[in-house]
């Protein structure tokens, strides 16, 4: 036993070699956050260039490359990996586990990330530029018409799938397995549940994903002809399987977020969360629903008018349990004691936002209105709602709330609340206007625009300025906190906090329940 | 505390009021087809059915939204702790929940039915007048007009914005972006099927204000429909990311009177015979100059000067290009040079207008070459 | 349940990594030929079926005429000229109608073109039959020479009654060097 007490590893070996859920949690927050600045680099570029009209800073061809990165990094290097280093850290201590199922393979799924990222953002500096076909990679254009980086590509999308598969397995093997005695699947925590889900999507969809980018490759290299009609294929059937894959992802991005929410809101509001039950129920229709609504991002394409209402209807249908999610957390605060700490002002603003990004996401899901919408800066405004202010609002949250439970030290508050307001301010600013330069007609993905948009578009880069320089502070606090933070050793950090994680010691210690926990 | 969160909340709504306020007052519309906040309802009948699903909805989400947020405001001013309150227990209802996922369904039925109508409505394609067939370049339009009788009539349509606008050199124009060097025409209250497709990735073609979005696919072809209720010209662009220079690539549509559409189309039909009789002809060098001529001013002059001297282009006047060989004269002047401002001509200029112009390039301001281009050589050229 | 092994957690995992590969061998397996037959049964993109038609005995329905238009695209970089001899025909239902699309090669080396049919409105694409038509096949053709394609059709009598007007388009790729290449073309 004695042996097994022994502290981390030290220097570069710890992290390299390191099996503990801590640790590869840690690493995933710290690397995904480097995407988050990454990729948000490349947003400031886009939205210098867009401040004023004409050609200033960058070539068009160029500004392409940055949309692409930009959303792919964000996807995939910055969400994604952040919820999962969330996963790793909480779920174990949630759910009274002394580790994830898996310790040896989640080393891997980690450490096989940072490289395919340098790879990809290497391509920005080879022959012919870094993919340029946005992140949705239509074909021909990301096929027939690629830069040579593509094949680099469609590796780098390959190695990512395969990281994803492989932390998702081992959530679902934790979870299955793991649970303390007395740990029933209706008493685990929300953040829990939707993970678990999200893990099922990714093992379901994530293979799809690596299905459609070997067709590519093989279209490229092996001269087939899957998405090329010379060859008796169909470009229409990669948007078809790339969408298949798409739209689970999206939720695969906002139902952990919605798991942070539930966790947070009831703390706050020191009430227990309303109709948990319903919660369960309504991620599990989520997760079903996205796989048969792929086609409502491809109403233009030309389906036929049965195709077009059937995709309307059952994307509508979204609305109930989404709907659902919110009137809960409304409720949870009804009646509560509410005090609003930086972790309740990032819920709030995400419950407002996401709610709005959830309104215009119906209004996208009307197949007419849809013809003037879709492609259009109206939609880039829909869909920073939902993952800006949905899933980077609540893992900010996410952070802010556990993060005295990881490090033992408190954050200072009144830098958290500035972070907020800053962070709100500079969002809405930025993503607001989007719908009105949307809706009077400018596309996205243009490196420049026509007159009539300017005054929006100013708007909307000075907000992202203010939204980009509003996550140093947080990197600074929550640096600061580290190094020099207030200690705290109180085990429940929150009043209102409830589950296993607050029983533990203050900080979290290297090993954690080793003997499982009994629960009532 | 209570105070401070009240006036942080004011501070932040202070953007969303000032954008509220632009919303109400600020529209600062051209004409009355286009606004800068809201879609336009512009100038179709289905246009004017989607606006009106587009604001229904809208509405219908604002009421919702109103009442979802005015209840978590409640609770966030009247249930805070620092008011002393002490947090109530309940954590479920049946009958709440029960109602909160019928009600949103019914308003969603509520939503589908109008929804309905308007897309069955947007697919009625049939007993169109006027057919146009839309084909997608990198980075340009192609139009042509099925004729019932004889030759189909066709063209490009490119961007006409030049490159010192784009590069901050010059002053933009009021349409900067948004314009092209020939739109294309269709009559009013006429029936128009538009049949989309493309030359080599996927475009999108998309006029709002004719309420027409189509995905332009290499292989098969897409069809609208718009019947524009009023004379005018409305424009629009590429929606579907298709490369380098897809935010360049605009669309112009002259909405005209069926007399002056006839005159316009039989205008084109007869240019387009009179192209054909010419390319098969062989120009003497004198014809070529004299045409050449008049091209040039029309079309390079602006970059490269009068007397080829250049400006903003590289002159002509002793130019290894114009004074080399030929096949790479004609290569710089058909594909242009990329990354520069001298543009890719060989869409904008008939073959033997391009014929002329190279011949005038090679023989004017002092460059003497003796040689000439014929039509069939610039043909012949863009094939490869 | 199904159990694959006595360790849990080796369970899990083994079934775990069964789904994945199989929503990978999903895509190949289903989701590519599933698209393809609903785009043959339904004409979805206007994609009429790439096989001939074997014409049924069927009654001309003289009472009813319908246009059908013909439009020709190049894709990039094909050079060839290329296009129906006529631009429209009136035909009744049931009626096989023939008609030709010319093309020529003005290149002075031997190519070969694949033509892709597109119908609009797409719906009308299960009711338009092809008992012969040049797209069926690449068709080769020598330097500086030009050719007479034949297509022939006939429009169902069960066409919807309220489309009068059926566009069929062909776009024509070079496949040169897909053929010479020898690579498989599915």
């Amino acid at each position: 036993m004695g042996d097994h007490h022994h502290g981390p590893a030290k220097g570069l070996s710890r992290w390299l070699f390191t099996t503990n859920h801590k640790d590869i949690g840690t690493m995933y927050l710290w690397f995904s956050f480097a995407m988050f600045i990454l990729g948000g680099a490349f947003a400031m570029v886009i939205r210098a260039e867009l401040f004023q009209p004409g050609m200033q800073l960058v070539e068009p061809a160029f500004f392409n490359q940055m949309t692409t990165l930009h959303g792919l990094v964000m996807v995939f290097g910055a969400i994604m990996p952040s919820f999962v280093g969330l996963a790793n850290w909480m779920i174990p201590m949630m759910i009274g586990a002394p580790d994830m199922a898996l310790p040896r393979m989640n080393n891997w799924s980690f450490w096989i990330l940072p490289p395919t990222f340098l790879l990809l953002a290497s391509t920005l500096f080879v022959e012919g530029g870094a993919p340029n076909f946005g992140w949705t990679f239509y074909a021909p254009l990301s096929t027939t018409y690629a830069p040579p980086s593509v094949t680099f590509f469609i590796f780098s999308v390959h190695v990512l799938g395969l990281s994803s598969i492989m932390g998702s397995i081992n959530i679902i093997a934790t979870v299955m397995n793991m649970r303390a005695p007395g740990m029933t699947y209706m008493k685990m925590p929300l953040f829990v549940w939707t993970w678990l889900i999200t893990a099922f999507l990714l093992v379901a969809v994530m293979p799809v994903l690596a299905g459609a980018v070997t067709m590519m490759l093989m279209d490229i290299h092996f001269g087939t002809s899957f998405f090329s009609a010379a060859g008796g294929g169909d470009p229409v059937l990669f948007q078809h399987v790339f969408w298949f894959f798409g739209h689970p992802e999206v939720y695969i991005i906002i139902l952990p977020a919605f798991g942070v929410v539930s966790q947070i809101i009831p703390a706050f509001s020191r009430k227990p969360l309303f109709g948990y039950d319903s919660m369960v129920y309504a991620t599990a229709s989520i997760a079903f629903l996205s796989f048969i609504v792929w086609a409502h991002h491809m109403y233009t394409v030309g389906m036929p008018v049965a195709g077009e209402l059937y995709f309307m209807y059952a994307t509508m249908l979204i609305a109930v349990p989404t709907g659902v999610k919110v009137f809960n957390w409304i409720t949870t605060m009804w009646r509560g004691a509410l005090t609003f700490e930086t972790p309740m002002l990032f819920c709030l603003g995400f419950l407002v936002l996401f709610t709005i990004g959830g309104f215009t996401g119906l209004m996208l899901s009307i197949a007419p209105s849809d013809f003037q919408y879709h492609d259009s800066y109206f939609v880039v405004a829909h869909f920073h709602y939902v993952m800006v202010a949905g899933a980077v609002f609540s893992m900010t949250a996410g952070v802010y709330y556990w993060l005295p439970k990881w490090c033992g030290r408190m954050y200072n508050e009144s830098m958290g609340k500035t972070h907020f307001w800053i962070s709100f301010i500079g969002f809405n600013l930025t993503f607001f206007p989007q719908h009105f330069v949307g809706l009077a007609g400018m596309p996205r993905r243009i490196p420049d625009y026509a007159l009539q948009f300017t005054d929006f578009n100013m708007m909307s880069s000075i907000g992202a300025f203010i939204y980009g320089a509003s996550q140093i502070l947080f990197l600074y606090n929550v640096i600061a906190t580290i190094v020099a933070g207030k200690p705290t050793s109180e085990e429940k950090v929150w009043e209102g906090a409830e589950g296993l994680e607050w029983t533990l010691p203050t900080p979290a210690p290297y090993h954690t329940f080793e003997t499982p926990p009994a629960v009532k | 505390m209570c105070f401070t969160v009240k006036r942080l909340y004011r501070l932040a709504l202070g953007p969303v009021l000032m954008l509220l306020s632009l919303l109400s007052g600020g529209v600062l519309a051209n004409d009355s087809n286009t606004s800068s906040v809201n879609m336009s309802p512009g100038v179709t009948e289905v246009g004017h059915s989607i606006f009106d699903l587009h604001m229904t909805i809208l509405w219908i989400c604002v009421i919702i939204g109103v009442v979802v947020f005015g209840v978590m405001f409640y609770s966030i001013i009247y249930h805070r702790k620092s008011r002393g309150v002490t947090p109530a227990t309940f954590h479920e209802s049946t009958k709440v929940e029960i109602a909160w996922t019928v009600v949103p369904f019914l308003i969603l039925i509520g939503m589908a039915v109008p929804a309905t109508s308007t897309l069955i409505e947007i697919y009625d394609h049939d007993d169109a007048e006027l057919d146009i067939v839309i084909t997608g370049y990198q980075w340009k339009w192609k139009y042509e007009y099925l004729s019932d009788t004889g030759q189909n009539v066709s063209y490009f349509s490119n961007l006409r914005t030049s490159q010192q606008e784009i590069y901050n050199t010059e002053e933009k124009g009021e349409h900067y972006l948004l314009e092209v060097d020939e739109p294309v025409v269709i009559p009013v209250d006429t029936k128009v099927r538009f049949l989309v497709t493309a030359n080599d990735v996927i475009h999108s073609w998309w006029v709002p204000a004719l309420a027409v979005k189509k995905d332009a696919i290499p292989g098969f072809v897409n069809e609208a429909t718009a019947t524009a209720t009023e004379v005018g010209i409305v424009r629009g662009q590429c929606a579907e990311l298709c490369g380098k220079d897809h935010g360049f690539m605009p669309i112009v549509v002259n909405v005209v009177s069926k007399e002056e559409f006839a005159d316009w189309l039989a205008g084109k039909q007869s240019e387009a015979a009179e192209i054909a009789a010419l390319m098969a002809q062989t120009f003497t060098l004198d014809e070529l100059m004299e045409r050449g001529k008049a091209v040039y001013d029309r079309n390079c002059l602006a970059c490269h000067g009068a007397k080829g001297e250049g400006g903003v282009g590289k002159p002509i006047a002793g130019s290894p290009i114009a004074t080399g060989e030929l096949a790479g004269h004609l290569e710089v002047s058909i594909h242009g040079v990329p990354g520069t401002a001298m543009q890719a001509f060989g869409g904008q200029l008939n073959d033997v207008d391009m014929a002329a112009v190279v011949t005038y390039q090679r023989n004017a301001f002092g460059n003497n070459m003796g040689d000439m281009v014929q039509p069939i050589d610039v043909f012949n050229h863009k094939k490869g | 349940m199904l159990k694959l092994s006595n360790n849990p957690t080796i369970d899990t995992v083994t079934k775990l990594v069964a789904v994945a590969v199989l929503m990978f061998a999903f895509v190949f397996v289903v989701m590519v030929p599933l698209y393809n037959v609903l785009c043959d049964a339904l004409g979805i993109n206007g994609k009429p079926s790439g096989e001939a038609y074997t014409a049924v005995p069927a009654q001309v329905d003289e009472s009813r005429v319908v246009t059908v238009q013909f439009v020709a695209t190049n894709n990039e970089n094909m050079p060839w000229q290329f296009g129906p001899s006529v631009t429209r025909m009136k035909v009744h239902p049931g009626a096989v109608n023939d008609t030709v699309f010319f093309a020529a090669n003005p290149l002075d080396k031997a190519m070969v073109a694949q033509a892709i049919p597109s119908i609009a409105p797409s719906r009308a694409a299960e009711y338009f039959h092809k008992t012969e038509c040049f797209c069926f096949n690449q068709q080769p053709l020598d330097g500086n020479s030009s050719a007479q394609m034949p297509l022939q059709f006939i429009v169902d009598q069960d066409l919807p009654r309220d489309i009068s007007t059926i566009t069929l388009s062909y776009t024509i790729f070079d496949v040169t060097d897909m053929v010479n290449g020898s690579v498989a073309v599915r």
